[in-house]
């Protein structure tokens, strides 16, 4: 009972995720002692993505532009074809769509959020997963014997080795898709939240989105996404895709800087996964301090220009 | 237009979580609960459709009888009708299984559910739903418009957005961005005094049954304590992010 694994990709590029999904893969593959196969669409073999010991490799143009119905089917039908026992898929929004329609296609529970490989708890094979949007952790098993494990975004790390899998080719009927898409919007030349190591993020405390361009000159130079408090987008200043917190995006980067945010509940809960965390605050009593590892109290608008004055000779040294 | 939204109770957004004793469930002293604010995105939507298309609005709750406040207020806000599926609601399989049974039955035009509950985050009942009930669907919806059988939404994708195209019956997972958060409504007196004699039906399931099983519940561990930078000595933030937490 092996391990599969999606490997996916945008523009014929493997997407972060999926070095991470691997590694886990292949771990947890270890842990049961069985192997792990990794499923690829319309790309070319991953290079440096060892440990896997097959690469299940699907092409057809007709699957060029991501749709739900098509993928989920499609996944469904390599899960059974595989013979695995778990099926592992990133936390990126086309996984998260297609989650509990491949369980449902495929018979199998979905376990999502999931940030570590399994322990054995009362006899039972338990993933410790996030709950409560990083307030808590669960630990969850599944009760059905095939399984979709949704592994969260930088929860595992990436693991490189050398071995070279197998590949083959496989060709899987393809169903029509009742939904279609008919435009596609995404920012050129930005770093997405959902890719970015480092999250550059502000609140009420920047006064107003005309002062946003020191969020943005600091992203630059750090090669950061930029984000904000829910109050910053209730107001329109920036778009919602920019909400971090509990019921906006939760952002698990290794760096998480925040500017001007007090540090709301939901928005702490939001950030939480993410490993290290600034805040810059003139309040000193701003809950953030609480939560994060580094601060300093001062005014925004003296303190990041200067740092990304400092960073940029700082990248000068070390580029 | 026969419109479902499906509305999970979960501890309101300010709440602390804390686990009881034995780590086996959530403590739910002092918590208040509300309906999920992605379910509430929905809601909002579905009592526009109602008030512009002249849409039916029903609402459907998977839980004891500690959920009907909430289940109020959404009729309060605008539904005409609720039922109550009559059990607790252990994982998102059984809840769907639940939803999917009532769906079938009445024929909905369109489901709403929130993307995720923001309690468990399981993110999986409107797949499951549309799965079980042969609708189409579309998940972290961001728009949505009808058009007789036609449905035009959009959705968020990482760094995006994508314009989509289906046809009825549909199941979409709802979010911010659908209505904004001004657009919510507060009940008005008026709503919650006919919310009182709004059909609320109880529904006795049969058959359910769980795929997962949560074994233990914990808390993440207490952060150390904030390290302090003087605003004037910049440069010692990025001697320990770069040597310190190897981030830069």
């Amino acid at each position: 009972m092996s391990v599969l694994v999606y490997l996916e990709s945008e523009n014929k590029a493997y997407k972060k995720s999926a070095y991470e999904l691997a590694s886990y893969a292949i771990a947890l593959a270890s842990q049961l002692s069985t192997e792990a196969i990794g499923l690829v669409i319309n790309n070319d073999t991953p290079k440096n993505i060892g440990g896997l010991s097959q690469i299940i490799s699907i092409s057809n143009e007709s699957l060029n532009t991501f749709t739900a119905e098509r993928y989920a089917s499609l996944l469904s039908a390599a899960f059974e074809k595989s013979g695995s026992q778990y099926l592992v898929i990133s936390s990126s929004a086309d996984s998260k769509y297609i989650g509990g329609m491949i369980a449902a296609q495929s018979g199998s529970s979905f376990i999502p959020n999931v940030i570590a490989l399994p322990e054995n708890i009362e006899g039972k094979t338990a993933f410790k997963r996030t709950v409560f949007t990083n307030k808590g952790f669960a630990y969850t098993s599944s009760k059905s014997e095939r399984c979709i494990i949704g592994l969260s975004k930088n929860s595992f790390g990436v693991h490189h080795s050398n071995a070279v899998p197998k590949v083959e080719a496989i060709t899987l009927e393809l169903t029509d898709d009742r939904v279609t898409v008919t435009n596609k919007a995404t920012v050129n030349g930005k770093v997405t939240i959902a890719d970015a190591d480092i999250v550059v993020s502000a609140g009420r405390g920047l006064k107003g989105p005309e002062n946003w361009h020191l969020v943005e000159d600091l992203a630059e130079v750090l090669g950061a996404a930029t984000a904000c408090s829910k109050p910053v987008s209730d107001l329109g200043w920036r778009p919602h895709s920019e909400h971090v917190g509990q019921t906006g995006k939760p952002v698990a980067t290794n760096l998480y800087i925040a500017i001007g945010i007090s540090g709301a509940i939901q928005h702490l809960a939001g950030i939480n996964a993410s490993k290290v965390k600034v805040v810059i605050n003139n309040d000193p009593e701003a809950p953030f301090f609480k939560a994060a590892d580094y601060g300093i109290v001062g005014d925004a608008f003296t303190v990041v220009p200067q740092l990304i004055e400092k960073l940029k000779v700082f990248k000068a040294q070390n580029a | 237009m026969k419109i479902l939204v499906c509305i999970s109770a979960v501890p309101d957004t300010t709440s602390k979580i804390n686990f009881t004793a034995d780590h086996k469930s959530l403590d739910t002293g002092g918590i208040q609960f509300v309906i999920n604010p992605n379910d509430e995105f929905g809601l909002t939507r579905a009592v526009w459709f109602k008030e512009q298309q002249g849409a039916e609005v029903h609402i459907a709750t998977v839980g004891e009888t500690s959920v009907e406040p909430i289940m109020r207020k959404a009729l309060a806000i605008g539904a005409d009708k609720a039922f109550r599926i009559d059990t607790h609601p252990t994982d998102g399989f059984l809840v769907a299984q639940a939803l999917s049974e009532s769906i079938k039955k009445e024929n909905y035009d369109l489901v709403i559910c929130g993307r995720e509950s923001i309690d468990y985050n399981g993110n999986m009942v409107p797949g499951l739903i549309a799965s079980h009930c042969g609708y189409s669907f579309i998940n972290t919806c961001t728009g949505l418009t009808i058009d007789g059988e036609k449905a035009t939404a959009t959705r968020e994708i990482d760094g995006g957005s994508e314009t989509l195209e289906t046809s009825l019956p549909l199941v979409i997972g709802a979010q911010k961005g659908l209505v904004e958060e001004s657009d919510l409504k507060i009940p008005n007196m008026r709503g919650i005094m006919s919310a009182r004699t709004k059909p609320l039906e109880v529904i006795t399931p049969s058959n359910l049954e769980a795929l997962t099983e949560d074994l233990s519940f914990e808390k993440p561990a207490s952060k150390s304590e904030v390290t302090l930078i003087d605003e004037a000595n910049i440069d010692q933030l990025i001697e320990l992010l770069h040597k310190e937490a190897k981030v830069l």
